[in-house]
């Protein structure tokens, strides 16, 4: 091996088109590390609670910035996502829609889902805070 | 024909002693977060504006401090495992593989007290 020329690998995933099915699956993944990520900054939100008013203060000027927000929005929109497509795996799991078109059919039903829920998430929650 | 001994095979579990734990409770986690998630998003629109005040307030209430502590025990479970498959899967060295586990598991029990704790002093 040290001396020898680079040996053939085997296709890797560069040689296949892209698909709903297998973008939507690599999604899931991409949007619960990034949940994981966030979960850091919703811990340190209960924290901050617990901690006091001027820990709180900072907080809510983190998430009050344009950067905060724009977190908030790429949270809540990977939290829906990976809801609707989690509930689609447990479909799976229990051994339904697992047929071409039902596949597809679910698939644009949990990314249409997922963008819907996120705008009436943010209406409710801007009517809330007025 | 089988070589397991009929124990074995109704235990259902492999050489590890852990058979489908991890992807049982990933299961079992996921179908608790779908109604928690929904009533946390509830939450969160609901304490978007409520400031300081407001959220410790309304942390004040046993239902909704026992509401956050299941939240933050599915949530930081269902997270661990997940996390858990992922560095599984893309890191191959050996060493950094067991570090980052041992890190992950501790990085997690670690958060999660913190997480109770906090609930804890915000009820009381």
């Amino acid at each position: 091996m040290a001396e020898g020329r680079a040996r053939p690998l085997s296709p890797h995933l560069q040689v296949y088109r892209p698909q709903l099915t297998s973008v939507l699956s690599i999604l899931h993944r991409a949007t619960g590390f990034a949940l994981a990520v966030g979960t850091l900054f919703l811990a340190w939100w209960l924290i901050a609670a617990a901690a006091g008013p001027d820990a709180y203060a900072l907080v809510e000027s983190f998430f009050g910035s344009w950067f905060g927000y724009l977190m908030l929005i790429g949270f809540s929109w990977a939290l829906m996502y990976h809801l609707c497509n989690g509930i689609r795996h447990l479909a799976w799991d229990a051994g339904w829609g697992f047929d071409l078109a039902a596949a597809y059919a679910s698939g644009w039903t949990v990314v249409a889902a997922s963008f819907v829920f996120t705008a009436l998430a943010w209406f409710a929650g801007l009517a809330i805070a007025g | 024909m089988t070589l397991q001994s009929p124990l074995a095979r109704a235990r259902g579990l492999g050489s590890a002693k852990e058979g489908a734990h991890h992807w049982w409770m990933q299961r079992v986690t996921a179908v608790a977060l779908v109604p928690l998630t929904i009533l946390f998003i509830g939450l969160l629109a609901v304490c978007a504006g409520a400031g300081y005040e407001g959220f410790v307030a309304l942390m004040r209430h046993p239902l909704v401090a026992a509401f956050m502590a299941l939240v933050v025990g599915a949530g930081l479970y269902h997270m661990k495992l997940g996390v858990q498959v992922i560095v599984e899967d893309y890191v191959h060295h050996e060493g950094a593989k067991t570090a980052l586990l041992l890190l992950l598991t501790l990085g997690t029990v670690a958060l999660g007290t913190a997480c109770l704790v906090s609930i804890v002093m915000l009820a009381f």
